[in-house]
């Protein structure tokens, strides 16, 4: 079967170019202009890329903890 | 005189909708798409203040009354009800559209209740539609879901009218106006209005019970209850601290339940209780600014959510599948559904040019002005989650990742019309907010599109992104649930019950004769005393009760002189 072109190899790799090149393209433009800071700490350095980037990390590694607990399978009421 | 103005704008929709069943399919799509058109109508006819007075025993009661926070609920609820009925209209029974069409009456009620006891009356007749309309999918699991649903609001709705008899006790005035958490009465009215906005510890029962509704039927249902509670809050209750913290503590547990659950229309449930998080967070930071970013925040998220969950309703009704583990690669067979589905993940996550980025920023906006370091760092990183789990995660495991196989085309057109229109509302809104804006609570001093705002979202949303995609081998679905407080009394109530009711008929069983004796002897001894010839029963001579009085009068005299 023929694959959809969006899913082709060359096509992901394209697509992971644009977005990493986005990416710096949005460093770059918080870098030229003056962020205003309400507070200290959001006036460092491309403070919303790696604020975001770590706070996902963070949640994601939390869920997995908590996934670990809390976690059951899906027929765990269907069984009454 | 009383004109159209005095008119409930929501009573037509109920009111029609009990003519449904007597109607042929064609006049039934004339009634389900014109009465709210009309409703909308009526809406801008309601005029400041109070345009129809009712006596009810001895209060007057104010059932059409009307401000700019009323009359902007009110559109949104109207133009959720046109598009939600459009959705709806190929497929659904007669009794969903009944209780979809009552329910949308309802909270058009409640909206211009001007006194607390309408709004009982419409907050309980919006309970009792809700719970039909998860009733209406008419599977096992709907039933469970519905009972439980209903036994939640019945609790909430008591709980809302013992704190409202209460304040009718203290001020003697039923007129629905801002209260301070300050009172028993209206600690109760408060949480009364919380268990309908999903707050811990009964924010289960929307994850529940949505999704166990009929495709159609979970678009009506996330638009109505928890939206009507954020307009009685932000009337009830602006400036109330104690909601910033419920609001955090929503946003996290929405965005957490939500990227551990593999049933898609319960991620968008979860997902329904984190926006409701960052409304609550705005109501209670209580500025002008924040209440106008709820209130906009609010008309955005209806939009949105119910076209993605239009979008998911699509899916399920195409396939009959709702799990992740079982969908995947739907974007080659169904384009609309795919971009529809994207258009309001990215509403939801706040991208710019769509109507998220115009509505909630103005909470963050809000609590920055206000100096609100804290929590305009956590309402920062609860915006990143909502990309990670409504914004990425819900389209991805829907429209991409692996094929699944399932080639279903899209769905039929009216279905497809309604996504279309709200689409484009959610882009409409993002590009040109002037109409959202001129319709708030307050005078909008905000611009959302400066340059620093726009690259910052982009920075927050992009690298979140990122964070996802590394971060995949961690998401991936397990045929899984997550335990919430329902645990309590889904699982653990009635295991206590049926342990007790064991020991207790063990105990009975064994000690029988023991208890029988024992209450013999108790009656025994009753009837001694009480009995027709007991020594209490007897009748005594006229001469003794004077005794006892003299000497009661004498030892009081005693008394008196000490």
């Amino acid at each position: 079967m023929k694959q959809h072109w969006l899913v082709r190899p060359g096509t992901i790799r394209l697509l992971w170019a644009v977005y990493l090149f986005t990416l710096a393209l949005t460093i770059l433009a918080g870098l030229i202009t003056d962020v205003h800071a309400w507070f200290r700490l959001d006036g460092s350095v491309a403070f919303n890329a790696w604020f975001g980037f770590l706070a996902c990390i963070g949640m994601i590694l939390f869920t997995k903890l908590l996934g670990h607990l809390l976690q059951r399978k899906d027929t765990y009421y269907d069984r009454d | 005189m009383i004109g159209i103005s005095a008119v409930p704008p929501g009573l037509p929709l109920i009111l029609g909708a009990l003519l449904l069943p007597l109607l042929g399919p064609r006049a039934r799509a004339v009634l389900v798409l014109g009465l709210p058109l009309l409703v909308l109508a009526l809406v801008w006819q309601v005029p400041d203040g109070t345009s129809l007075r009712l006596t009810f025993i001895d209060y007057e009661l104010a059932p059409v009354t009307g401000d700019r926070l009323s009359r902007l609920f009110g559109t949104v609820f109207a133009i959720m009800a046109f598009a939600g009925g459009l959705f709806a209209l190929n497929r659904s029974r007669v009794v969903e559209l009944v209780a979809a069409l009552t329910g949308a009456g309802s909270a058009i009620g409640l909206t211009f209740a001007g006194d607390l006891f309408t709004l009982i009356v419409f907050w309980e007749l919006l309970a009792l539609s809700s719970t039909l309309l998860v009733w209406s999918a008419m599977t096992d699991r709907s039933y469970g879901a519905g009972m439980r649903y209903l036994l939640i609001h019945l609790l909430g709705g008591v709980v809302l009218m013992a704190g409202v008899i209460g304040h009718v006790a203290d001020t003697g005035s039923v007129v629905f106006t801002a209260m301070l958490p300050d009172s028993p009465a209206h600690w109760l009215i408060l949480a009364g209005f919380l268990v309908n906005a999903g707050a811990p510890p009964v924010s289960a029962w929307l994850p529940d019970a949505y999704p166990e509704a009929s495709p159609t039927g979970m678009v009506f249902l996330s638009a109505f209850t928890t939206k009507s509670a954020i307009y009685v809050l932000l009337r009830g209750f602006p400036g109330a601290e104690i909601l910033i913290a419920i609001g955090l503590y929503m946003i996290f547990y929405g965005i957490v339940y939500a990227l551990l659950e593999n049933d898609m229309r319960r991620i968008l449930a979860y997902s329904i209780v984190n926006q409701v998080g960052f409304m609550l967070c705005g109501i209670g930071i209580g500025t002008e600014m924040a209440l106008n970013g709820t209130a906009a925040h609010a008309f955005a998220h209806i939009i949105y959510k119910a076209l993605l969950l239009m979008s998911a309703g699509s899916v399920l009704y195409m396939t009959g599948k709702r799990k992740c583990t079982d969908l995947g690669g739907l974007f080659r067979s169904m384009p609309l559904t795919t971009v529809c589905g994207i258009i309001g993940a990215l509403s939801i996550s706040t991208f710019p040019l769509t109507s998220g980025f115009i509505s909630k920023s103005m909470i963050s906006q809000a609590a920055a002005d206000q100096q609100m370091a804290i929590l305009w760092f956590l309402l920062t990183a609860g915006t990143a989650g909502v990309l990670l789990h409504a914004g990425i995660k819900f389209p991805w495991f829907v429209f991409f990742q692996k094929d699944s196989g399932l080639r279903p085309p899209d769905p039929p057109l009216n279905m497809r019309m309604a996504m279309i229109l709200f689409a484009f509302l959610c882009i409409a809104l993002g590009v040109w907010p002037a109409p959202l804006y001129a319709i708030l609570p307050y005078p909008v001093d905000y611009v959302p599109y400066t340059y620093a705002h726009v690259v910052a979202k982009l920075q927050l949303l992009l690298f979140s992104g990122l964070a996802f995609f590394i971060m995949l081998p961690y998401l991936k679905r397990t045929l899984t649930i997550t335990l919430d407080w329902d645990w309590f009394y889904r699982w653990l109530g009635p295991r206590a019950i049926g342990q007790a009711t064991r020991v207790v008929s063990r105990w009975h069983a064994h000690r029988r004769i023991d208890v029988l004796r024992h209450l013999g002897h108790l009656f025994g001894t009753l009837f001694l005393y009480h009995g027709p010839r007991g020594i209490l029963a007897r009748t005594w001579a006229t001469g003794s009760m004077v005794l006892w009085v003299v000497i009661l009068l004498g030892i009081y005299l005693v008394a008196y002189y000490y």
